[in-house]
């Protein structure tokens, strides 16, 4: 079928000269953009749509389209303290991401930039645990948070006294989830990191170092400056990524003690989805929307407008 | 001398931060030999008595195999079917001029702006609707849906930047896109092929969400709800969930080890220059 396709198209354009080829082009674009715009549309676009419709209704999801309750899940989601917890902690996974996270990844990135012994097995593990499923890398650390099992009954062995349940507790749980966040999440910024170090030309390098430029002077006057673009980049990943935060919870915390580690995600799943709550969920997913969207126009429109 | 200090220093740096990168990895594939009453004494050691009792049974099992093999037809599948439909958008928006081509690209790349989850009840019902829930299909479709827009970006860049003379001469030669895009763009771009692949292979291979909320029989589980499953019913037998962990994630260190050179030569473009 393909190449009966390839065919006619191609038999249609050889045959057609100038005035045709207008339209040759425009029956080949539709054909090709055709598959990619209707799931786009279908699985994407439409569900969010929907979920803006949805928002105001009061459905469980089965029959028809349950009582229309205006702005009422909003209202009910903005007045609820776990929601609140939930954004507090999204922003709290964001700081930690940028001022933690991406200079680790970026000093890590400075060090793996160029050829030497050895440079692929350093690069390799830094990268293993952002490639690692979260929901894996989640339990790992359960384990190792595990009051009977785990790191702090370790230490409270070598050290004497109690082991603390970490992840039961209220307090400290959210400061658990952020170690693992950490330990996930930097190695993808590392790898782009790299690619923008190694983009940096030789000469610039070259020159600084033939001007007795030292170590330091070279990272932080040519080589961050440079980076400033895919810096950028980084932080913008790590915002968006951070908005969706939620593979990670479940494993670790299920969202819990609680409510104390929710996120917007797992907000949503839990109090949306679990219960079967479609216009409550539809809400939460159209505020996290809203929220993507507009820190992504923003911030392209205030720190990457140059590219 | 300086460059010599310097090594030293860099491989000390790395060997620390490799130590604490690898620590959670190591105690996880050692518990797995461990039985359960050494872990509580020595949880993150090596085992005084190696037992291959926890990794024999699960590979005795069926669960294991089950969860990988689901895991595997949905990835491959999305790989697939983003790979195409991708590509072949991607060409449409770097070679043909034609009116409204960026407007539908900024359309595309909408999806990258926000998460599955915003829609995810939508989708439910939407599923529901298509008798897709349940099945396989019903997480392949949207994961291939939402991948589109980062394919796409991706391999649009990388379409232009093959050399325009290509195009031009093919033109002369009386050579149609279809051909074109078939014999010369998808040879010449194997590396960014290979690049988004890989990336979406990861992606869906590890997918949690969208399958929790799709499927609901234990016998079509992808391996990451399988291994949740599986630590709900064995709740604190640490040393079979370790195990199990242990064995789930090899599967994305080897792919990862055979793959890396991919990705890295996608990401810093190093391919047909010339």
């Amino acid at each position: 079928m393909v190449r009966a396709l390839a065919k006619t198209i191609g038999a249609a354009y050889t045959r057609a000269n100038k005035p045709w080829n207008i339209s040759e082009r425009v029956v080949t674009a539709i054909v090709f953009l055709l598959p990619a715009l209707t799931l786009f549309t279908i699985f994407v676009i439409l569900p969010m749509a929907e979920a803006a419709s949805f928002s105001f209704y009061d459905w469980s999801g089965y029959g028809a389209v349950g009582d229309f309750v205006g702005f009422k899940n909003y209202e009910r989601m903005f007045g609820h303290p776990v929601f609140a917890q939930a954004v507090f902690n999204n922003f709290l996974i964001i700081v930690v991401s940028i001022f933690v996270s991406l200079p680790i990844a970026f000093l890590l990135a400075v060090l793996v930039a160029d050829r030497f012994p050895g440079v692929s097995i350093f690069r390799a593990v830094f990268f293993i645990p952002y490639i690692l499923a979260d929901v894996a890398a989640g339990l790992i650390w359960r384990f190792l948070y595990d009051g009977e099992y785990g790191l702090p009954q370790f230490l409270a062995g070598l050290f004497g006294g109690e082991a603390p349940y970490l992840l039961a507790d209220k307090s400290l749980a959210m400061y658990a989830v952020l170690v693992v966040v950490v330990w996930k999440y930097f190695g993808l910024h590392m790898i782009i990191y790299i690619a923008g170090l190694q983009s940096i030309s030789k000469e610039v390098l070259e020159a600084a170092r033939c001007d007795g430029a030292s170590w330091w002077t070279t990272l932080t006057r040519i080589i961050v400056p440079l980076m400033g673009p895919t810096i950028r980049l980084t932080v913008f990943f790590s915002i968006i990524g951070s908005l969706q935060f939620f593979d990670l919870i479940m494993p670790l915390t299920g969202g819990g003690p609680q409510n104390s580690t929710q996120t917007l995600v797992s907000y949503l799943y839990n109090f949306g989805i679990v219960r079967l709550n479609i216009g409550f969920g539809s809400a939460v997913g159209v505020v996290l929307f809203m929220i993507c969207v507009i820190f992504a126009f923003s911030y392209r429109r205030l720190l990457m407008a140059k590219e | 001398m300086r460059l010599n200090k310097f090594a030293i220093i860099r491989y000390a740096a790395l060997a620390i931060a490799v130590c604490i990168v690898c620590f959670p990895f190591v105690a996880t594939v050692l518990g797995g030999f461990k039985t359960l009453g050494e872990l509580r004494l020595n949880p993150l050691g090596i085992p005084m008595e190696w037992t291959l009792n926890n990794y024999a049974g699960i590979l005795g099992a069926p669960e294991l195999w089950q969860y990988l093999g689901n895991s595997l037809f949905i990835s491959g599948m999305t790989v697939a079917l983003t790979l195409v439909v991708a590509s072949m958008a991607a060409f449409a928006f770097a070679q043909i001029k034609f009116f409204g081509s960026g407007m539908l690209l900024n359309y595309l790349l909408l999806g990258l702006l926000f998460p599955v989850a915003t829609g995810i009840l939508p989708l439910f019902i939407k599923l529901r609707d298509l008798h897709l829930l349940d099945t396989y299909w019903g997480v392949i479709l949207p994961q291939v849906a939402f991948g589109l827009g980062f394919a796409v970006l991706l391999m649009r860049q990388s379409f232009k930047a093959l050399p325009a003379e290509l195009w031009e001469s093919a033109q002369v030669d009386g050579c149609s896109y279809f051909l074109f895009f078939r014999r010369i763009t998808l040879p010449l771009s194997l590396p960014i092929l290979s690049t988004v692949g890989v990336i979406t292979l990861i992606n869906s291979w590890n997918n949690y969400l969208l399958p929790l909320v799709v499927i609901n029989s234990e016998s079509n589980y992808p391996w990451p709800l399988g291994i949740m499953q599986y630590r709900g019913e064995y709740g604190a037998e640490w040393t079979l969930i370790l195990a199990f962990v242990t064995l789930t994630i090899m599967p994305a260190i080897l792919l990862y080890i055979f793959a890396q050179k991919y990705i890295i030569a996608g990401l810093t473009g190093g391919a047909v220059k010339g």
